[in-house]
């Protein structure tokens, strides 16, 4: 990484829900292209983090800028939503559209697209995630590893500068994992910027810039994956022993 | 929604949808329709006075009573939007009056609420005329449909926001996110998203107010609508034949719900089908 201004900067964030105290001052620079893979034990906040990149929470103290614009405030959210694009554990297409209206509709109603455009982008990044025949099925249609990578492609129809995934595979049977990931790392070798919470060791080895571990609502270590997956650090040792043998 | 991308459509689906079976099996529910209906023909062939007279002194009832009906109700839909959406705010303000709306409403029975409309309402208007010495209020006057329709409408419109809210509230939180992550606004979302999908779910309970509605619509034959209910009790006070008159009555009614049951049935079928 050289000097050059961060995509993403989180700086002392702090976030309660309630009584719940789930981030705890995290800072943390992302630069453009860089992917950061995020682990920790469940609770930890590593969702809440993420939701808070797109403002989908709203934190309480702290400042995140993501690509210039600052997020404290609300005015600016849904033009820095239209530049990340986020994809959940649970796909969340939506459930009255077909695969291709769920990635013309947002194309038409956000970016303004004609339907032709909408039509031609959707059918090339449908292509792209391997989803040729299925165009015309409705999301309850299709297998887990299938709506997750129709959820990306969607995403990816808002030309984001940003991605984020919020354990993309933990709802997938095992045997469509591959077929999820694979896209993920198509996405990171073309120089997407990703954040991704995932227990997927493989993915990260192959995939990661850097590897951060957050436990408690607190980075507790952050390194690339070499060194991450060497790391002396008790708590990171601990917990990669137990997503290893998983 | 999704016309042109359905997987197969033919001829068979339309039969369907309309109840009939691509067998030509007529739907049983049919076969009562058509019941009531022959019932109602063979008295009044059987017996023209008075099957056929009460048919004809009620019949303008009729209309009034399907007018009240299908206005209230388009109403209470679009009422029902507002209160349904209000109780999901997050603004404390519309949040609160959308559920004061609401709780009162369904503390009153809609019969005292009618008399209100129709007796307390007007009283109101042109003792506030009087005091503000505007004669145009002062002289106001009720019109007996008008304040009819605006009772139902108040009444029903409060039960209705309570199913639009449920049905809102039952579609998952992540439609909501997915939709707000790809930077569309709340209201972009609602439209888009939520609604639609909403709609699928609220469909029979908004059926089932449609056939209630109509059937307490005869309420409003107490404050001087002249509907089918009051054409009956009309004629019945000239002609002494209890019997009749109000089976005759009934009959119409049975006539109306049953179609409607039908109708709502057959919407929810078509809606199924364009999943
Ligand atoms: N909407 C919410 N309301 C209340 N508590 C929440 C909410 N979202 C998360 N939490 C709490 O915040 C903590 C961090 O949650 P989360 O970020 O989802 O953890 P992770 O994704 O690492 O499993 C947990 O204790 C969780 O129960
Ligand atoms: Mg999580």
């Amino acid at each position: 990484m050289n000097s050059v201004e961060p995509i993403i900067q989180i700086r002392d964030v702090h976030k309660h829900f309630g009584k719940v105290y789930a981030l705890r001052g995290v800072s943390l620079d992302v630069q453009k292209g860089e992917v950061v893979v995020i682990i920790g034990p469940s609770g930890s906040g590593k969702s809440t983090l993420l939701r808070c990149i797109n403002r989908l929470e709203e934190y309480d103290a702290g400042h995140i800028v993501v690509d210039g614009i600052s997020l404290d405030n609300a005015k600016n959210i849904n033009i820095v939503r239209q530049e990340i694009g986020m994809v959940f554990q649970s796909f969340n297409l939506f459930a009255h559209l077909t695969v291709l209206k769920n990635l013309v509709l947002t194309q038409r109603v956000v970016r303004k697209r004609s339907e032709e455009e909408s039509e031609r982008i959707a059918l090339e990044l449908l292509d792209k995630v391997g989803i040729q025949d299925k165009v015309a099925a409705f999301p309850i249609q299709l297998s887990g590893g299938q709506q997750q990578r129709v959820a990306i492609a969607r995403a990816l129809a808002m030309n984001p500068k940003i991605m984020l995934f919020d354990e993309p595979t933990s709802a997938l049977d095992p045997e469509m994992i591959k077929e999820v990931l694979d896209v993920m790392l198509d996405l990171a070798k073309e120089g997407m910027t990703m954040i991704v919470v995932s227990h997927e060791m493989g993915f990260a080895r192959a995939a990661a810039d850097r590897m951060i571990l957050i436990d408690e609502g607190q980075i507790v270590e952050e390194a690339g994956p070499e060194k991450f997956f060497t790391s002396d650090n008790e708590r990171t040792k601990k917990f990669l022993s137990k997503v290893l043998h998983m | 929604m999704a016309e042109q991308l359905e997987p197969s459509s033919n001829g068979s689906k339309l039969l369907r949808s309309l109840g009939v079976e691509s067998t030509m099996r007529i739907d049983p529910w049919w076969g009562l329709v058509v019941l009531v209906i022959v019932l109602i023909v063979v008295l009044c062939l059987v017996s023209t006075d008075p099957f056929w007279n009460i048919l004809r002194f009620v019949s303008d009832g009729i209309v009034i009573t399907v007018i009240i009906t299908v206005s209230s109700f388009v109403l209470v839909l679009v009422l029902g939007l507002f209160g349904g959406l209000g109780r999901l705010s997050r603004n404390r303000l519309i949040y609160a009056l959308a559920t004061v709306y609401v709780e009162i409403v369904r503390g009153i029975p809609l019969l005292v609420q009618l008399i209100w409309w129709y007796f307390a309402f007007p009283a109101v208007i042109s003792e506030v005329g009087g005091w503000l010495g505007i004669t145009a209020l002062a002289d106001y006057k009720a019109n007996p449909i008008a304040m009819a329709i605006l009772g139902m409408t108040v009444c029903y419109g409060a039960y209705m926001s309570e199913i639009y809210r449920a049905g809102i509230q039952s579609i998952p939180r992540g439609q909501m996110e997915a939709a707000r992550s790809l930077g569309m606004t709340r209201f972009q979302a609602m439209r888009h998203i939520i609604l639609p999908q909403a709609i699928r779910v609220v469909l029979p309970p908004v059926g089932n107010e449609f056939i209630a509605l109509l059937k307490d619509s005869s309420l409003v034959s107490v404050v001087a609508v002249t509907d089918l209910t009051r054409r009956g009790r009309e004629y019945m006070s000239t002609h002494f034949n209890p019997i009749e008159t109000w089976t005759m009555v009934a009959l119409i009614y049975l006539v109306m719900t049953l179609l409607s049951a039908r109708g709502v049935a057959w919407i929810e079928k078509r809606s199924k089908f364009e999943r």
